[in-house]
C-alpha cells in the first residue's frame, strides 16, 4: 500500500496523480497532492517510477495499512529504490537491457 | 470533487478502443495505421494500467525455425487439452515475432545475450508500456486516461461506440464510433494479484449485453503463488523454490508449475512455506536483474527469499491468466456483433493456449497479435462504412441487462462492497473454484443468480470506494458465464478440475461457447480439425 508522500521532496508536479491507475492520489490547488483513497491502492509501485524525486514509498503489503517513519524508510535507502533498481531517472540507464530473463529460464528449465 | 452533472464531452472517431493495455495500444497503433480516427479510453492510465505494465513479462518470441516453432506448438499441447488450433499458433507467432522487431525499432533496450544479439523472450513491463503510450500518441491517437467506459452503444447496424465517464473530473463522456475493440484485460475480481484491481471484466459485461458470445470460461481457475503479504504474482521463479510445511518437512510434489494444486490442497489444512534454495548464487543476480519487483517486497521485509524461508499463499487471477473470454469468430477477432472487435485478455486465448494458463508467455504474445489484427480489422470495417458513419441515433446497451450505469442512492440497496465480498466468497476458495464438482458449482450458481437479481434492482456507491456499480456487476456476471460452463464440461481438462469427473473424456473434446444476461447458456462448440489427431481419432 502507498504510505509515504513525502511533504520534504514532492515538488507538486502531479505525475503521481495522472499516472496511478487506481486514482488513489488527488491533486490539490497550490499544494501538494494528497493520498486521498488509501484503499484503493493496488501496491502496483507505479507511482514510485513517476516520481521524479523518490517522494513516494510502497509497503509491499497488499492487504493492510502499515504505519512506516520516513525517517526510517530514508535510513534504509528504500525511498526511490525501486526507480534506482529498474534505472529510470535522470543520469540513469534503464536496466531494461541488463534483463537476464533468458538465462533464469534456461536454468529454470534444465533444473525441473 | 463537484457533484452538480457535468454536460458529457462529445467526440466521434472511426475506432474506438477501450482499455490501454498491450492489446489496446496495439490495437490503437494498428487502426491509426490504416488510416483510421482513433480514441483509445482507459479506466486507469495507459502505461502504468494493467496486468502487463507493473512487471517482467515473458514473451512466446520463437524465431521462425521449423523444428523450434513445431516445439513450441506442441509444448503446451496436452496441458492444454488439446484445444487450441495450430493455424492460430503459427499466426500469433508469426506477428508476436514481428511485432518484437517492431518495438525494437521503437528504441525498446532489448538485453544482449551471448549470440551477441537482443534477446526478445521477455520485456519488462514499465518500459514497454511507457514506450507503447509514446508511439500510441504519436500514431496521433487520442488518449482520454482515468475515462472507463460503462456501456456500449449501438443501432439496427451494429455497435456504435461507448459512453463512460471521467473519474477524476466526473465528466461524463459519450464517444460514437464506427467500430469498437473491446481491451479491457480479464477479470481478477480485485484479488489484488499485481495489476489487476483495474480489471473487473467490464468488457465481458459491455460485450454480453451487445449479444456477443464467450468461449472457455471454465479455465479460469488461474491461482499464482505469492509470499502470503505480497501482491507480486510473479510465479515463474518459484521453479527455484523448494516448499515446506510449518515443522520443515518437505512437501513432495508441491512445484510451481504442476505442483501448485498440491500447494492449495496443503493450504486448506495448513499454512505453506516456500524458500529458493534450488537457487545456486551465479543465478540469484540474474533473477534479481529480470524481476526487480518481485525482490522489491523481499528486500523491504528484509527477507532473504534464497536462505528465509517465506509463508505463501495462492491468489486467484480468474481469467487473467486463464485463457477464456469474448468469442471470436474470424482472423480479424471480430466477434458476432457487427462492429465490435475484442482482444487481449478480454478474448478467449483458447485458440493458442486451449485450457491451460496462457500465463508465462502465450497471454503476452496474444495480446499483441490480437490487438494488432483487431485494431486493422476495425479500422478497415469503420472506413468501409463511409460518410454516414457518425449519423446513427445510437443508445446505450445496459438497458440489455438491466444494470444501471448510476450507483442507485436508496440506503435499502445491495452495496458495492457487498457484492464484492459476496463474488469473491464464491470465487476465491480452492475447495469451490479450484476443486470443482456439480454441487458445489450449482450451490454457488444458486446465489450468483440470486445476486445478480438483486443488482438489478440498483447498487448503493459505498462512500469512499472507487468500485462502481457496473463493475461489480460485472464481476458477478463473469462468475456465473465461468461457473455455468464450469458445470458444462463435465470432465477433467486443461485448468479446469472436476473432483466428480476426475478423467478426461474424449467425447467431451470440445470448445464450450456461453453467453446470455439474466439466463446464461452454454453449449459445446467443436473445434475445426486442428491436427489434434490423436484426440480427434478417440472421439
Ligand atoms: C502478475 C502477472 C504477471 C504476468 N506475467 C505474464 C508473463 O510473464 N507472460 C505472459 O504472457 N503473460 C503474463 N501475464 C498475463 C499478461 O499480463 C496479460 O495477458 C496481458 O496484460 C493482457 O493484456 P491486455 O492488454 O489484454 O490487458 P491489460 O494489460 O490487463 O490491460 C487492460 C486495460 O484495460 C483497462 N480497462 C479495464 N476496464 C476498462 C473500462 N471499463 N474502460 C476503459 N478501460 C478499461 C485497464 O485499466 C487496463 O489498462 C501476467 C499477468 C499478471 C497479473
Ligand atoms: S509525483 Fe512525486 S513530486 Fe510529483 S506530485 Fe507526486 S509525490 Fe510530488
Ligand atoms: S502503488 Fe500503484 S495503485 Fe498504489 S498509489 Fe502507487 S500507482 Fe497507485
Amino acid at each position: 500500500m502507498i504510505e509515504i508522500l513525502s511533504a520534504e521532496r514532492c515538488i507538486s508536479c502531479n505525475q503521481c496523480v495522472r499516472i496511478c491507475p487506481t486514482n488513489v492520489f488527488q491533486e490539490v490547488e497550490n499544494d501538494i497532492p494528497i493520498i486521498a483513497r488509501q484503499s484503493d491502492c493496488q501496491t502496483c509501485f507505479m507511482c514510485e517510477l513517476y516520481c521524479p524525486v523518490d517522494a513516494l514509498y510502497v509497503t509491499p503489503n497488499a492487504d493492510g495499512i502499515e504505519k512506516v517513519e520516513e525517517s526510517a524508510v530514508i535510513e534504509d535507502r528504500l525511498l526511490g529504490s525501486y526507480r534506482e533498481s529498474v534505472g529510470w531517472g535522470k543520469g540513469r540507464k534503464s536496466t531494461a537491457s541488463d534483463d537476464e530473463s533468458f538465462l533464469v529460464f534456461r536454468i529454470a528449465r534444465a533444473t525441473n | 470533487m463537484s457533484k452538480e452533472a457535468k454536460e458529457a464531452l462529445k467526440l466521434q472517431a472511426d475506432v474506438l478502443v477501450i482499455g490501454g493495455g498491450p492489446a489496446g495500444a496495439w490495437a490503437a497503433i494498428a487502426a491509426a495505421g490504416q488510416g483510421a480516427s482513433v480514441i483509445l479510453v482507459d479506466k486507469g492510465y495507459c502505461g502504468t494500467s494493467g496486468a502487463t505494465a507493473p512487471s517482467g513479462t515473458a514473451i512466446w518470441y520463437v524465431k521462425p525455425e521449423e523444428q523450434a516453432r513445431e516445439n513450441a506448438m506442441m509444448s503446451r499441447m496436452d496441458m492444454g487439452g488439446n484445444l487450441a488450433e495450430r493455424p492460430w499458433m503459427q499466426r500469433v507467432l508469426d506477428r508476436t515475432y514481428h511485432n518484437m522487431h517492431q518495438i525494437r525499432d521503437w528504441g525498446y533496450p532489448f538485453p544482449i545475450d551471448e549470440t551477441g544479439g537482443p534477446n526478445y523472450i521477455s520485456v519488462q513491463g514499465p518500459e514497454y508500456m511507457r514506450l507503447m503510450r509514446k508511439r500510441v500518441q504519436k500514431a496521433g491517437v487520442r488518449i482520454l486516461d482515468h475515462s472507463p467506459a460503462l456501456e456500449l452503444l449501438s443501432d439496427s447496424h451494429g455497435v456504435a461506440g461507448a459512453s463512460g465517464i471521467n473519474e477524476q473530473t466526473r465528466q461524463p463522456w459519450r464517444i460514437e464510433a464506427a467500430a469498437v475493440v473491446i481491451a479491457t484485460g480479464g477479470c481478477a475480481f480485485l484479488s489484488k494479484a499485481l495489476g489487476t484491481n483495474v480489471l473487473t471484466g467490464d468488457g465481458y459485461l459491455m460485450a454480453g449485453e451487445a449479444g456477443a458470445e464467450f468461449s472457455g470460461m471454465e479455465f479460469s481457475t488461474a491461482y499464482a503463488i505469492v509470499p502470503y503479504f505480497s501482491p507480486v504474482t510473479k510465479t515463474a521463479l518459484y521453479q527455484f523454490a523448494t516448499f515446506y510445511y510449518e515443522d520443515g518437512r518437505v512437501i513432495e510434489g508441491a512445484g510451481s508449475r504442476r505442483g501448485r494444486s498440491i500447494i492449495a490442497k496443503t493450504l486448506l489444512k495448513e499454512p505453506v512455506y516456500a524458500r529458493l534454495d534450488k537457487a545456486d548464487e551465479s543465478i540469484r543476480q540474474s533473477m534479481r536483474k529480470a524481476q526487480p519487483n518481485f525482490f522489491l517486497s523481499f528486500d523491504r521485509l528484509k527477507i532473504d527469499p534464497f536462505t528465509d524461508k517465506f509463508p505463501v499463499t495462492l491468489r486467484f487471477e480468474g481469467t487473467v491468466r486463464g485463457t477464456g473470454g469474448i468469442n471470436i469468430v474470424d482472423e480479424t477477432c471480430a466477434t458476432k456483433v457487427p462492429g465490435l472487435y475484442a482482444a487481449g485478455d478480454a478474448a478467449t486465448r483458447e485458440l493458442i493456449c486451449g485450457g491451460f494458463t496462457g500465463g508465462g508467455s502465450h497471454n503476452a504474445a496474444w495480446a499483441m497479435s490480437s490487438g494488432y489484427w483487431s485494431g486493422e480489422g476495425a479500422a478497415q470495417f469503420a472506413l468501409k462504412q463511409g460518410t454516414n458513419r457518425f449519423n446513427r441515433n445510437a443508445r446505450g446497451l445496459s438497458e440489455f441487462s438491466g444494470v444501471s450505469t448510476q450507483a442507485d442512492s436508496s440506503k435499502s440497496k445491495i452495496s458495492t462492497d457487498e457484492v464484492i465480498r459476496l463474488v469473491q466468497d464464491e470465487v476465491f476458495p480452492y475447495d469451490r473454484n479450484w476443486f470443482r464438482s456439480e454441487q458445489g458449482l450449482t450451490a454457488s450458481l444458486g446465489r450468483l443468480n440470486q445476486l445478480w437479481l438483486e443488482i438489478k434492482q440498483g447498487v448503493r456507491a459505498d462512500e469512499g470506494s472507487r468500485v462502481g456499480a457496473r463493475e461489480v456487476a460485472a464481476m458477478t456476471a463473469t462468475a456465473r458465464w465461468m461457473y455455468e460452463s464450469g458445470l458444462a464440461r463435465r470432465e477433467t481438462r486443461g485448468m479446469h478440475v472436476r473432483t466428480d469427473y476426475p478423467e478426461r473424456d474424449a467425447a467431451q473434446h470440445y470448445r464450450l461457447i456461453s453467453g446470455g444476461l439474466d439466463q446464461v447458456w452454454v453449449k459445446p462448440h467443436t473445434a475445426p480439425n486442428n491436427g489434434n489427431a490423436e484426440e480427434a481419432v478417440q472421439a
